[in-house]
């Protein structure tokens, strides 16, 4: 799945995991640095209030006096609401403050502050505690001061400091992971652009993608363009070889058709004229079955990857009645255009082939001296091209059986055909979200052909 | 009519030039590109049958190249049906195209097309009579007034202009006009003759019909 999972998103995924750590990183490291700059605030400040009443130490006829300075409990009081406690001793002897005190009473040097961290009174508390040697009578007495205060204070701070700092850890994730995915789209735009250039290009077009490209997509381009050089080949190859195939093929036909029209001028017995005539009939139906073989297979090859360019109806109809004006003409059939504008996204050479199909079909099948009316329309949402002849209509065979491949209308007696010709014209109209309407004509006995296909 | 065929396969080359002779053109084979410039530079031709299959080259690309110098309409012949392949040849200059194997009346009816939208030329105009014949335009000028002929009567009155005085059979006549599938009968050429017989009646020329064998056209005595 990872392998297939697009790149920007594991860009952007990769970015964002990198930029989540270092915000938990720094979060863990500011609110501990927070918490560590509030306690030695605390430290500071209980060592200085401890070593501010140790100052105060005397001995007065053989006893040890101090006093409390007001100063040495209001440094304290700055800090939040915190309770403060005291401890004085001699030695063991306990000689003011609070008496259960969890006091230390590890050996130290004198005027050395000394910090620990206990419970009282069920609050967890920070100790400072010094000693001074006071004199008493000629004995030198070791008076240790501890000054206590709970830790509540400390724990708002570091706590206040640690939720800003984690406000800010979000904060930097947040831009951190926009800018991964601004950076991640920006250093994937080349390979975007070469897709898209890829991707606008029409079914047929295999030149080359010259494109600047930054230089990691260099071999990726030039394999495509080798890829693309390969097909253009095969397909080369394919088209000459079907081109030469019908060449072969077709280029002894007409020499037998030639031929047998020569010899009709020739001959005069009838039934040697009507096998000439048979003879003449046969290389055109076989020529005109290989020619919509061809054209289907065509058909089928474009419709798969159908290209979508503008094209007006009114121009492919114009020209598809002066490719087969003369067609007509010989039938003494009259072509009648009208057209509006009527723009559709298609394969302009599709159409032209479906067209062409729909409107040699309403030729061939309609009697001499007839018109047929070939009109373009666009309402709100359809582009229409309607073929409409004065010929027998369609007999008794529903319309839908007749866009069948090989099938033939009742009407066909004598007449050259494949029955291909409807089907592809229903194939490419289908490609491109339309339908090909078959109906009887108003008003008349002929047949309404029409190519229905959404507008623009 | 002078044509100049550009097709390499002989036996194709040779029964189309015999055709278009029995229709009474001019008609020049050349069996390679470099056989057609040197027909293209020692004459004038009315039209280019073009093959695209040559063993020189391809005659779309000789179109393209010679396109600008060349004034000659061409029509191509092509053996695939294949419209990409149509349009090609359009693009590439030609004037129109059809496809192998071909019906002879298809090939006139288009050159016809072609010439008329070209302009025509002069040198096609046949006289007939004290009428001159201008079968690309499909019309037969008599003094001052101008006769629009229909397709088959144009048809049916070129090829009696092109025999004068040859008697031609129903079954000929019908070959020419009809193409050979469908079903008509020779009866259909009477009625044609009929209709071109009122179309000429005063130009001093007249079909004749000649018992059991067919028609003539003839100059009347003056």
């Amino acid at each position: 799945m990872t392998r297939t999972r697009s790149i920007g998103r594991r860009l952007t995924l990769l970015l964002a995991g990198v930029a989540a750590l270092l915000s938990i990183l720094s979060w863990g490291m500011v609110s501990g640095l927070a918490r560590q700059a509030a306690e030695r605030t605390q430290d500071n400040v209980l060592a200085a209030s401890a070593t501010a009443i140790a100052e105060t130490l005397r001995s007065e006829q053989g006893e040890v006096r101090l006093e409390l300075p007001y100063s040495a409990f209001s440094m304290l009081g700055a800090i939040g609401e915190d309770r403060v406690f005291y401890h004085v001793a001699a030695g063991e002897e306990f000689l003011t403050g609070y008496a259960n005190l969890p006091v230390l009473d590890r050996p130290r040097a004198p005027g050395t502050v000394l910090f620990d961290t206990g419970t009282f009174d069920g609050e967890e508390i920070r100790i400072a505690s010094v000693t001074r040697p006071v004199l008493v009578g000629a004995e030198p007495l070791t008076v240790s001061v501890s000054v206590a205060q709970t830790r509540s204070g400390v724990g708002a701070i570091s706590r206040e400091l640690s939720r800003l700092a984690a406000l800010l850890s979000v904060a930097f994730f947040i831009v951190a992971v926009t800018l991964s995915a601004i950076a991640a789209r920006t250093s994937l735009r080349p390979l975007n652009e070469i897709a898209d250039a890829v991707a606008r290009r029409g079914p047929s077009d295999l030149r080359p993608v010259k494109r600047e490209a930054p230089e990691e997509l260099a071999p990726l381009l030039s394999s495509l363009n080798r890829l693309m050089e390969r097909l253009a080949q095969s397909i080369r190859r394919s088209e000459d070889f079907i081109a030469e195939a019908a060449h072969r093929v077709r280029t002894p036909l007409a020499t037998v058709r030639t031929q047998a029209e020569i010899a009709l001028r020739s001959v005069e017995a009838s039934d040697e004229r009507q096998r000439l005539r048979h003879i003449i009939r046969a290389v055109d139906e076989s020529s005109r079955s290989a020619g919509q073989l061809l054209d289907h297979a065509t058909v089928a090859y474009r419709v798969e990857d159908l290209a979508r360019d503008s094209v007006d109806l009114a121009d492919i109809s114009a020209r598809c009645v002066a490719a087969l004006e003369p067609t007509a003409a010989m039938k003494e059939i009259r072509l009648i255009l009208r057209t509006e504008p009527a723009k559709v996204a298609g394969d302009a050479v599709l159409l032209d082939n479906a067209l062409r199909n729909v409107l040699d079909n309403a030729i061939k099948y309609s009697p001499e001296d007839t018109l047929i009316t070939l009109a373009v329309t666009a309402d709100a949402a359809e582009a229409r091209v309607s073929v409409c002849d004065e010929g027998p209509g369609l007999g008794d065979c529903p319309a839908e059986h007749l866009k069948e491949r090989f099938r033939r209308g009742t009407h066909t007696e004598g007449i050259v055909g494949s029955g291909l010709g409807l089907t592809i014209a229903s194939d490419v109209l289908r490609a491109h979200g339309g339908r090909l309407d078959l109906g009887p004509a108003e008003g008349g006995t002929g047949t309404c052909a029409a190519l229905v296909l959404p507008l623009l | 009519m002078r044509y100049l065929l550009v097709e390499d396969n002989q036996e194709l080359a040779e029964a189309v030039v015999k055709r278009l002779v029995l229709d009474g053109h001019a008609v020049d084979h050349a069996a390679s590109l470099d056989e057609a410039e040197a027909c293209l530079s020692a004459a004038d031709y009315d039209l280019i049958l073009l093959d695209v299959m040559l063993p020189d080259g391809d005659g779309r690309d000789f179109l393209a190249r010679s396109r600008a110098h060349l004034e000659t309409p061409v029509i191509v012949l092509t053996a695939r049906s294949q419209v990409s392949d149509r349009v090609g040849a359009l693009d590439q200059g030609a004037d129109d195209y059809i496809t192998k194997p071909f019906d002879f009346s298809e090939l006139e009816a288009r050159c016809r097309a072609v010439l008329r939208r070209r302009g025509g030329s002069a040198r096609n105009e046949i006289a007939l009579g004290r009428a001159v014949f201008d079968p690309f335009a499909g019309t037969l000028r008599l003094g001052k007034s101008l006769i629009e002929l229909r397709n088959r009567e144009i048809r049916l009155l070129e090829v009696f202009a092109r025999h004068p005085g040859q008697i031609l059979s129903k079954g000929q006549l019908l070959d020419r006009l009809f193409s050979y599938d469908s079903a008509v009968t020779e009866n259909a050429i009477e009625v044609y003759v009929g209709r071109l017989r009122r179309r000429i009646d005063g130009t001093g020329v007249r079909i004749e019909t000649v018992r059991g064998l067919g028609y003539r056209m003839e100059t009347e005595d003056p």
